[in-house]
This record gives C-alpha cells, sequence and structure tokens, in this order.
C-alpha cells in the first residue's frame, strides 16, 4: 500500500492516504526504554486502535503523538512532513485533539464551559477586549458557541449544558471530554481508553458517537482500549504493542490471528 | 354542524387555516423549538413556505389523494408541519408513538397500508427498515436527522430537506396540482386518522374529518378564550388525540404558537423557560412533579421546609376559594399574597406554571389532593373528559366550577346521556366518521343516530349538571357479597402517595380486594440514600421490609378513607405485595398513555394473585420482560405479601 493510497474498509467506507506516520520511534526514560523502533501509520478516515496489554507502552505512543513526549529516537510525520519537536499546545493547533485516560476537565466549570475550551485553540481575540466583551472578542464568542451548540447536540448533552461537571456521573464526564476534544474540530483525534469503567449502556452509547463522529465528520481517530470486543467492531486497522514493542499490525481479523498476540495476552508457558 | 363557520368563510381544512393565518398574521410565531441552544421560531409565513414545499415534493414523490403517510417522532416543527402537508396534497397523516417497538408499529402500518413514512431519526428509520417486508404498500421514507444514515441505501430513502429542495425546484410544474389538491379538500374529508392505544385489543384506527377537527378546536378554543398570544408546550406524544387538537386544531385555529423542546431530557427546563399560558398534561405528569417537589422539599433546609408547610396549609385552606372567585377575609387573602410572594410564586417559577391561564388534566382521573395542591398554588387546572372518537371534548370544566370529583358539564356542541346500565353516551360535532377498515366495532360503539358509547359508567349531578365518572363501565364489578367493586377509586387514592407509581386493584366477584403495587424510584429511591439504605436494584428496593412497611402504612391510611365512603367501602385492600418491576407499556402491561391493562395484568401475573388470595406469606414468580430494542428477558424474585389492617364496615350491615 502506497502512502497516498486508500484502501476500502469491510463495510465500504473508503480511507484515505497516510495522515501521521510514525517512524522508527524509541523512547527511553532514563534506563527503561518505554517504547523500542515502532513504525505504523495513520490514514486519513480510519479507526486506529493500538492495543496491547498493560504497561506495553499505549499510553506513551499517544503522547508522543500528541507531541506530549518527545521521542528519544525517530521521526513523527504528520500530513506528508517531518515533524519537529513541538509543544502540545501548538501539536493541538495543528489538528490533533485528544481525551484522557483520567478525566481531565475543569470539575467546577459547566459542561459548556469545558466545551468551550475546546475551542481555545481557534480563538484570537486579545486579552482586553476579551475582559471587556467587545468587538472581536463577542464575534468570535459567538461563533466558537455554535460550533460547540453542535458539538453538544450530536453527543446529546444538551440536557447538562449548564451542570457543573463535577456533579456529573462518570460516563457523561467521558462523553463531556470527548465534546471537549471534538469541540476543536481535529483532523486527528486521540482517545485513551474512552471506554475504561463504563457499563455495557454506557459502552454501546460511546461506540455509536465514535463511530458517527467518525462517519459525520470524518475525523480520523487513533484510540486505545482494553475492552477487546470494542476494539474489534469499532477499528479499521489494529497496532498490537507488548513490552514496547510493535507485534503486531493489520486489520482486527489478521491481528486476532496473530500468535504472537494471542501469547502476549494469554501468556506462553515457560 | 354549524354552517357559518363553514361555508362563509371557506375553512374547511387545516391547510386552508394555514393560508389564512399566513395571510392574516404571518410574521406571529407558528412554532419554536430548542435547538443548539436557542429557541428557533417559525412564523406562519415560513411555515407556509415549507408547507408548500414539502406537499409539492410529495407530489413529487407521487403521493396521491387518499394515501396514508405515516409520521413518526418526538414533537418537532418539521413533523407538525408535514402532517398539515400531507393533507394539503390530499394524503392523510397517521401519527404514530414514537416509543412503539417494531412489532407494535408494523400493526398500525399495514393496517393503514402506508405508502409513505415521515420519521424524525436513525432509531426510527431502522424501525421501520426491520419490518418494511411485511408491509407491501410501503414505498419510501423520508427522514429528518441524517445523523448516521449515510451509508443507507437510499433508493426508497429521503432527507427530509432533499425533499423540501426537490419540492421548491419543481414549484411550476406541481404548483397548479398542489392548489387544486388543496381546494378540493372538503369539510368530510379525513383530517387525521389516530390510532387508539386501546386497554383491550388491537388498537384502532380513529378516523376524524375536518369538520371533527376544526369544529371541536373551534368550541373550545372559544370556551376558554384562547388567543393568538397564548403558548403552549408540546410535548405528548403526536399520536395522541389530545396533542392534535392542541398544536394542531387549536393551534391552527386560533393561530398561537407551538413550542417543541430541546430533547425529552430537558423538557422541564424548556417548561420554565417558555412558561405556557395554555398547558395539558396527564394526571401522572402532575403526579411526578409532585413527587419531585415533595423530595426536594425533604431534601431543603428546616427553615424552608417549615414555611412551605406553613404556606401550604393556607392555600389548601383559601386558595382554591381565592381562584374560584369566593369570598375570602381580607386577612386571609393578606396571608395567601405574601405566601405567594415567598412560597407559590416561586414554586410555580420552578414547576413553569407562572403564566399558565388554563391548564387541563385529561386521559385518567386525577387523585383530588393531586389536584387540590395545584388550583390551591393559583394554578387554574381543570378536567376534562374526552376520548379520541370525540375529537377529544365531552365534558369539561367551566372556570369558577371547578371540582377534583367531577369532570364538567357537556362541552359546547356536546349532548350527554346516561344508559340504563349507567354508561354514558355522546353526541357531537367531533364524534369520529368510522374506524378505518372495522365496520363492525364502528357499529358497535356508534349507533344511527350518532350516539357513542364512551364505555365508562357514571352519572350527571342534578344539583350543579356535572358529569361524575365511577369506572371504566366493564371494570366497575361487584365483589361476592355484591357490594360494588371499583378498582380506579382505590387505585387512585393510593398513587397519592409519592411513594406509589402505580397500584392495581383486584377484587370483582371476590370476597375482599388485594393489590399489586409499584413503588416510584425516584421517591422511594431518595428516600433511602437518605436513610443510608443500600440496594442494588429496583427489585431489592421493592422488597426492603421498610418499604413495605411504608407502604403498608399508606394502604391502611387509603382503607380508613375508603371506610368512609358508604357505597365503596368494601374496596378495602386486605393483602398486597410490590411488584418487582415496572409496569410498562412495552410489555403490553400498560397502554401507550399509560393506563393499566388491567386484564393483561391479572392474567399475566395470575400466580401472584392467586398467592395473595390463599393465604400464603410469599411467592415465587419468574416474568418476561422486553427489552428496549425488542429483545426478550426474564426476571425472577420472590416477593413478600403482607395483610393490611382494614376498618370493619358495621354501618352497611346496620342500613341493611
Amino acid at each position: 500500500m502506497k502512502d497516498t493510497e486508500g484502501y476500502v474498509t469491510a463495510d465500504g467506507r473508503q480511507i484515505g492516504g497516510v495522515l501521521m506516520e510514525m517512524r522508527n520511534i524509541t523512547l527511553k526514560f532514563g534506563g527503561v526504554t518505554a517504547i523500542s523502533d515502532i513504525s505504523f501509520d495513520i490514514r486519513e478516515g480510519e479507526i486506529r486502535a493500538i492495543i496491547g496489554p498493560n504497561g506495553a507502552g499505549k499510553s506513551s505512543m499517544l503522547n508522543i503523538i500528541s507531541g506530549f513526549y518527545t521521542p528519544t529516537i525517530g521521526e513523527v510525520w504528520y500530513k506528508g512532513a517531518k515533524r519537529p519537536p513541538m509543544k502540545p499546545y501548538e501539536v493541538a493547533r495543528m489538528g490533533v485533539a485528544r481525551t484522557f485516560q483520567n478525566i481531565a476537565l475543569f470539575e467546577g466549570m459547566t459542561v459548556l464551559d469545558n466545551v468551550m475550551t475546546g475551542r481555545l485553540t481557534h480563538m484570537h481575540a486579545g486579552i482586553l477586549s476579551q475582559a471587556i466583551w467587545w468587538g472581536k472578542a463577542r464575534d468570535e464568542e459567538i461563533a466558537n458557541r455554535e460550533k460547540v451548540e453542535r458539538v453538544i447536540d450530536f453527543l446529546e448533552i444538551q440536557n447538562i449544558r449548564k451542570t457543573p461537571v463535577g456533579r456529573l456521573p462518570y460516563g457523561l464526564k467521558k462523553r463531556v471530554e470527548l465534546a471537549r476534544a471534538l469541540a476543536a474540530e481535529p483532523s486527528i483525534l486521540l482517545l485513551d481508553e474512552p471506554m475504561a469503567g463504563m457499563n455495557v449502556e454506557e459502552k454501546e452509547d460511546m461506540s455509536r458517537f465514535i463511530l458517527d463522529v467518525n462517519d459525520e465528520f470524518g475525523t480520523t481517530i487513533a484510540l486505545i482500549e482494553h475492552d477487546m470486543g470494542v476494539v474489534m467492531d469499532l477499528s479499521d486497522r489494529v497496532v498490537v504493542m507488548d513490552y514496547g514493542k510493535k507485534i503486531g499490525d493489520g486489520t482486527p481479523e489478521e491481528v486476532r490471528n496473530n500468535q504472537d498476540v494471542i501469547d502476549a495476552y494469554l501468556g506462553v508457558p515457560h | 354542524m354549524e354552517p357559518k363557520s363553514e361555508g362563509t368563510e371557506g375553512l374547511r381544512s387545516i391547510p386552508a387555516l394555514l393560508l389564512r393565518n399566513a395571510a392574516q398574521f404571518g410574521d406571529a410565531p407558528a412554532y419554536r423549538e430548542k435547538e443548539f441552544g436557542i429557541w428557533q421560531c417559525w412564523s406562519w409565513k415560513r411555515t407556509a413556505d415549507e408547507v408548500e414545499a414539502l406537499a409539492l415534493g410529495l407530489l413529487n414523490l407521487g403521493v396521491n389523494p387518499g394515501d396514508h403517510i405515516a409520521i413518526i417522532g418526538r414533537n418537532r416543527p418539521s413533523l407538525y408541519y408535514s402532517m398539515v402537508a400531507a393533507q394539503s396534497v390530499g394524503a392523510i397523516p397517521v401519527p404514530l408513538y414514537q416509543d412503539a417497538v417494531a412489532e407494535e408499529m408494523v400493526y398500525v402500518l399495514a393496517h393503514c397500508g402506508a405508502r409513505f413514512v415521515i420519521a424524525s431519526d436513525q432509531e426510527q428509520v431502522d424501525k421501520v427498515i426491520e419490518i418494511q417486508d411485511d408491509l407491501h404498500q410501503f414505498e419510501h421514507m423520508i427522514y429528518l436527522d441524517p445523523r448516521g444514515l449515510r451509508k443507507y441505501d437510499h433508493s426508497h430513502l429521503h432527507q427530509f430537506s432533499h425533499i423540501l429542495d426537490q419540492g421548491r425546484a419543481a414549484r411550476d410544474e406541481f404548483l397548479p396540482e398542489l392548489e387544486r389538491r388543496r381546494s378540493a379538500l372538503t369539510y368530510d374529508d379525513t383530517c387525521v386518522m389516530l390510532y387508539t392505544s386501546g386497554t383491550t385489543g388491537k388498537p384502532k384506527g380513529v378516523v376524524l374529518s375536518n369538520r371533527n377537527i376544526i369544529e371541536s378546536a373551534r368550541a373550545a378554543s372559544e370556551f376558554d378564550k384562547l388567543k393568538r398570544t397564548d403558548e403552549v408546550l408540546a410535548y405528548l406524544p403526536m399520536a395522541w388525540v389530545g396533542d392534535f387538537i392542541f398544536s394542531i386544531g387549536q393551534s391552527y385555529w386560533t393561530g398561537f404558537c407551538v413550542n417543541c423542546p430541546e430533547s425529552a431530557d430537558t423538557l422541564l427546563t424548556d417548561l420554565r423557560e417558555i412558561a405556557p399560558t395554555y398547558y395539558f398534561a396527564p394526571p401522572r405528569v402532575f403526579e411526578t412533579q409532585l413527587t419531585q417537589i415533595t423530595i426536594r422539599m425533604e431534601d431543603a433546609s428546616p427553615l424552608k421546609q417549615r414555611m412551605f408547610r406553613h404556606f401550604m396549609a393556607h392555600a389548601r385552606k383559601v386558595g382554591p376559594k381565592i381562584l374560584d372567585g369566593k369570598s375570602v377575609g381580607l386577612l386571609d387573602r393578606l396571608k395567601y399574597a405574601l405566601g405567594e410572594l415567598l412560597v407559590y410564586g416561586p414554586l410555580k417559577n420552578a414547576m413553569g406554571f407562572s403564566r399558565v391561564r388554563v391548564g387541563y388534566t385529561a386521559g385518567e382521573a386525577i387523585g383530588p389532593e393531586i389536584f387540590d395542591f395545584y388550583r390551591s398554588l393559583g394554578i387554574n387546572l381543570k378536567q376534562l373528559y374526552g376520548q379520541t372518537e370525540a375529537s377529544v371534548f365531552i365534558t369539561v370544566q367551566p372556570d369558577g366550577e371547578v371540582r377534583s370529583d367531577t369532570v364538567g358539564v357537556p362541552a359546547p356542541g356536546v349532548e350527554i346521556r346516561i344508559a340504563e346500565n349507567g354508561e354514558v353516551y355522546y353526541r357531537s360535532p367531533g364524534v369520529f366518521v368510522e374506524y378505518y377498515k372495522n365496520p363492525e366495532s364502528t357499529a358497535d360503539t356508534k349507533d344511527a343516530e350518532g350516539w357513542v358509547a364512551t364505555g365508562d359508567a357514571g352519572f350527571i349531578e342534578e344539583s350543579t349538571g356535572h358529569l361524575r365518572i365511577i369506572d371504566r363501565a366493564k371494570d366497575v364489578g361487584q365483589m361476592a357479597d355484591g357490594s360494588m367493586f371499583a378498582p380506579k377509586y382505590v387505585e387512585n387514592k393510593l398513587k397519592f402517595y409519592p411513594n406509589i407509581l402505580e397500584a392495581v386493584v383486584f377484587g370483582a366477584g371476590r370476597d375482599r380486594c388485594v393489590a399489586f403495587i409499584n413503588i416510584d424510584l425516584t421517591a422511594v429511591g431518595n428516600w433511602a440514600e437518605r436513610n443510608n439504605i443500600a440496594y442494588a436494584s429496583y427489585q431489592e428496593l421493592a422488597q426492603h421490609p421498610q418499604v413495605l412497611e411504608t407502604i403498608k402504612r399508606h394502604i391502611e391510611e387509603v382503607n380508613a378513607s375508603v371506610a368512609q365512603d358508604e357505597i365503596l367501602s368494601g374496596c378495602q385492600v386486605h393483602r398486597f405485595l410490590v411488584l418487582h418491576k415496572e409496569l410498562d407499556a412495552d410489555d403490553g402491561e400498560m397502554t401507550r398513555t399509560r393506563k393499566v391493562r388491567r386484564k393483561v395484568i391479572g392474567e399475566k401475573f395470575h400466580d401472584l394473585v392467586d398467592a395473595l388470595y390463599d393465604g400464603s406469606d410469599s411467592v415465587y414468580t419468574e416474568t418476561e420482560v422486553t427489552y428496549e430494542d425488542g429483545r426478550k428477558g426474564k426476571i425472577k424474585a420472590t416477593l413478600k405479601i403482607l395483610d393490611a389492617k382494614v376498618v370493619p364496615v358495621t354501618g352497611r350491615m346496620a342500613a341493611e
């Protein structure tokens, strides 16, 4: 498969060329090698899962994509160009948004305000104009509010729009986090364990939202998830990591039949 | 039957009323819907424009006069005016209950032979697609919200906005045909077909003509002096006749604005924001709101609680009198005014009732205590008695003559007759044309002179002329000793307690009465939380000893109250159990308008009824339940059966 060529998924979706490519990534913390020499790509419009047992280095990989970590060795290519070392907010401006494994919302603020923070990268008015809410700041906020309201409508959280996040149950907080990431209108959305700790119904809802986001906005999604049923159902291609190494990469079907993957998950007798 | 409103004004159909409204006050709001956090407004002009575009689009799709177009979804302006667009091209709108499962829909869609379906979203589209193989006449489906539908096969599926665009594009081609069809509508053409939920048997398609709807809407609007500036909140199922009369009939007749909530979950917020002036709700809604207030007051500070109790006691004493314009002492009036400032006003504001000029409750009898609660706050809540077959109105309560135990005087243009057996009959301009494709049932219900049997037993109070309904005629029975058995009377008393959501009393032909109780999870759950009582499920909470003890106390209080009634004192509840599941329409135990199906429940839970009568103190049962997506499952439970104290009735023996 060439970089510019796409492919067609099992359910008939057209996937585009390479959007982001990880080339020979190695990440070391002192003497510990969290990730060693991993390469894979994420194509435009696909749902790409990263799976692996605990401690495999999945979250570290997501942190490299989001710019939180800089790889010790290796390159990140984004939209056809090598990405220089960047601060996370600079990466965010380039169209990468994420959610966190442990919810990172402003608990005291309302859902609406939290989601509005997702628009920060799109706001350019000066601090003075924002303080008196005049001219450009006002126009900008109205335009951004409209975008936010569309996300709120999309994720069906209208009824909690004005509720402080701290009062919400866990499953809804996860949804609010997704809303905030979506509000940034990202080209690529990183989800760190979006279903962790959810009950079956919440998982079903979240899966539907992820599929709808991908379908409706064409957003590329990279997700880490432990629920294998969800991963196999949702994703187009899966990267499998174990002890910082890539042990598998391919469609859910290929990965499922990969002996290394089975061994990593079920364990092998020594 | 007054020709003056027909011939001279030429307003013989809903589309004709729409054209009048657009011409006379085109800029006034016709619909509002909250979307993206803002109330979006449709003026009458815009409504007329969109109805025309949709009607042209429907012509483009090949809709013929007399076709049935099913409408499925929650209350949204586009779905309301879809019905008017359907009428404009001579088709018949058939609104369906949106929460119906696919098997229920298949009966209605096949029975009316709908060629077209207008559905709100993916959920409804999926249901229709699931059953479309059983629908031989079904051809095209139009959906409002495109979300998730992108990948569907679009050979028979169309997006609503595209149909509007196609209609506008084909305006020149189809406009003459539209005008021809629109002007051909007569007073006797079908306006809408509504399926009655039916507490027994299969739903029946009630055919209502333009005459039925417009005459009923006109009479009722004049009765309550409705104005163009009135506001209603449309949140009740569109398939229900009441919603059709209020949100289409009366709205198009008087020209008031229909407001649609953002989603079902935001209803209470939207209600507060809109503060309707004309409000309509089944007793269940009022019960729920009262339960919520009670719960929230229990969580309030002691000072607020005392203030609330003090002023509510005063309101109960003088509130209804003030509302009815009766004489009340100056001191009491002053205290009531203070209460309005401190308690009643804020309370009404919190419930969204600040501006209610006329409020109605119907569909079922409302508990007198609940009714009085709202009236004592100064909310002009009234009762009406109606049926789908009557285009709603049979009797209504005039201002100043409102009581909780009657349903009012005959509505304008309605005649009432009580048959030998106590059954209520009526005749009015609103009387339905027929049951669709069901001449036997039509003949059973409506006689040659146009009298319709209500199926309810009642009598007219001689002194006031008010109608009193005792119960469903077929529910009123006799107990073994020959005394009268009226289950609903007892159930309504039980349902007043916030802890009790639903009650079903059995006793026909038996020597004593027994009852099933459904606890209200919100109220009982809140109580459990405050008392540190842990529970894992509805089932577990329902069988908690303290809950059972509380319910027992409620029943004993009700028994004491029932004992006061000379005729019905035999209906005291001797034994009861708390059900392990909530009665649900999906399981066929209730109608979609949430009336209990007594017979179905009696048969389905016959093991429980037997246990209540054979003296055992617990019973094991398994119940099949239907999940939202139609899958079936089983609930197993062991239910405790408790005895309740009854008040011995000696008076009757002496009287005999």
